[in-house]
């Protein structure tokens, strides 16, 4: 085992592919992310985006390249990778019937983490779900679920942390909270890989974006690069309109916060 | 890595024994439909079959624990399927744990929850008029018959619970395994049955292993047949693993 040195990137990947059968998801991908950044893995459904993070969270072996996670081979030491992430998948990956508390309970255990009690019901307070820990997830709302979801993905402190997806299929509110917390594990030196589709989340969030098309990494920068990429900015005079999440966010009069409460989606 | 098996297995067992716990009508579906077609053959065919035996209810418990066992395992495969799809298989196998004990963890709650429904039906047996004047090693040996026959069966119902797309397919492959004692000495003596199905009857892991439990209960010396019995369920257990390991190894890297 060698240890993790700290100039290395958190995620290097070299020439990464991956075929299932005679598709080619993957087709030589290259990226490196840096420590306690925020890395937005950006495109269209069925680009590959999840086989990557499959790949770097062992689930997947990849046909060839290299990918090192904190330091540590995702194939020759998937161990040691496994010790350094957490994966937070597409679905939220949560057991419907146990109780919130019992899912952070049981992620601790299995992290061997001593007094997973105490750490469960820190967490469920720092996400605003004690009130609800008790009851079964299965009469959680979509954004509560999400919640306990990167709650789970949390405990243990892992140095990287996988999010594919995490704000498909949920409401408004629950998106800002869901990058609130995102932008939280940055800044306490977490390294976050997201993928999404959504262009504005890679925009709010992602120190760098990559978007990866037809299995192969087009572009990667800051999002002040990516937008050099076009001819300069144009001066247009425009009548700024509301945008249709403002009227909603002002009509339910939230602004992301104060969800103890949430019921049955 | 394999350092934590036993602890991770154990906290993993917890949880899936909390899912029975709460909601124990799995255990009660289970055992119904044998307790069913117990009370059918019983009552009601039962006085028109022939075994040779003073007591139908005591001729027929073998077939019907077999039974309760391939209905039983229904559940494990479909308790795997729902941890597979939600995606909690992956979030355990991207964690820092002995990875096989997701799969013995669901095992282990297979024998536990069919050992459980088997004891309802002999319960229920024994109102109806079941005795046995086996003794202590005796009982045993059914047990541990059962034990390894639910293991097999189990490891066989991790395939399609790993792999199938559908919560109907992952449980469909054991309605066959349900029929299987039918074509057996399960409920009538093979002797009147026509020649290509008495030799079907005869030589399917079933009766053999019908009549060890029948022979075991009614203190009869077992004679060969507890060895084709046992070597049935281990060849099972055998084939099953295998193809279960294979399987999850293609699932996961």
């Amino acid at each position: 085992m060698t240890a993790p040195t700290t100039s290395e990137p958190a995620i290097r990947v070299q020439g990464l592919t991956k075929s299932y059968k005679t598709l080619h998801v993957l087709r030589g991908v290259d990226l490196e992310v840096t420590r306690g950044s925020i890395f937005a893995l950006l495109g269209s459904n069925g680009a590959g985006k999840t086989t990557a993070v499959k790949i770097l969270s062992t689930l997947l072996k990849a046909d060839a390249g290299t990918a090192r996670v904190n330091g540590f081979d995702v194939a020759k030491q998937a161990a040691d990778v496994r010790e350094s992430i957490s994966l937070t998948g597409q679905f939220a990956a949560v057991d419907e019937i146990l109780s919130g508390r019992e899912n952070l309970v049981l992620v601790a255990r299995l992290r061997h983490l001593k007094d997973p009690g105490k750490i469960a019901d820190d967490l469920l307070k720092r996400f605003s779900l004690t009130d609800a820990g008790a009851r079964k997830v299965s009469t959680y709302s979509g954004g509560m679920r999400r919640r306990l979801d990167i709650a789970m993905s949390l405990i243990g402190d892992p140095p990287v942390i996988f999010l594919d997806e995490p704000t498909t299929g949920l409401d408004p509110q629950a998106r800002l909270e869901v990058w609130q917390t995102v932008k939280e594990l940055a800044r306490h030196g977490t390294t976050v890989l997201l993928t999404t589709q959504y262009l504005d989340e890679a925009e709010q969030l992602a120190d760098r974006i990559a978007i990866l098309h037809e299995g192969r990494i087009i572009v990667n920068g800051t999002v002040a690069e990516l937008k050099q990429l076009l001819p300069p900015a144009k001066v247009e005079y425009v009548e700024k309109q509301p945008t249709l999440e403002d009227v909603f966010l002002t009509l339910v009069g939230d602004n992301g916060h104060n969800r103890n409460a949430g019921t049955n989606a | 890595m394999t350092k934590h098996f036993l602890g991770d297995t154990a906290v993993l067992l917890g949880r899936s024994l909390r899912h029975i716990a709460r909601s124990p009508d799995t255990i009660v579906t289970t055992a119904v439909m044998p307790i069913a077609m117990m009370l059918m053959f019983v009552y009601v065919f039962g006085g028109a079959i022939d075994t040779g035996s003073d007591s139908y209810v005591t001729y027929l418990l073998p077939g019907i624990l077999l039974i309760t066992v391939a209905s039983g395992i229904a559940y494990t495969a479909f308790r795997l399927f729902v941890d597979m799809k939600g995606g909690i298989f992956e979030r355990f196998q991207s964690m820092p744990i002995a990875r096989s004990s997701v799969l013995w963890a669901h095992v282990l709650t297979s024998l536990v929850a069919n050992l459980i429904s088997l004891v309802v039906v002999v319960l229920v047996a024994l109102l109806m008029g079941f005795r046995s004047s086996a003794g202590v090693l005796a009982w045993l040996s059914v047990g541990g018959i059962l034990v390894l026959f639910t293991l097999a069966l189990t490891w066989l119902a991790v395939i399609p619970g790993l792999s199938a797309k559908s919560v109907e397919g992952a449980s469909a492959f054991s309605y066959p395994l349900i029929f299987l004692p039918f074509l057996s000495s399960a409920f009538v003596p093979t002797d009147t049955m026509p020649g290509p199905v008495r030799w079907f009857a005869e030589n399917q892991p079933v009766t053999s292993i019908v009549n060890t439990i029948r022979a075991l209960f009614t203190e009869q010396p077992v004679g060969t047949d507890i060895w084709i019995a046992l070597a049935w369920c281990v060849g099972l257990l055998i084939v099953a693993f295998s193809f279960a390991m294979a399987t999850y190894r293609g699932k996961i890297s």
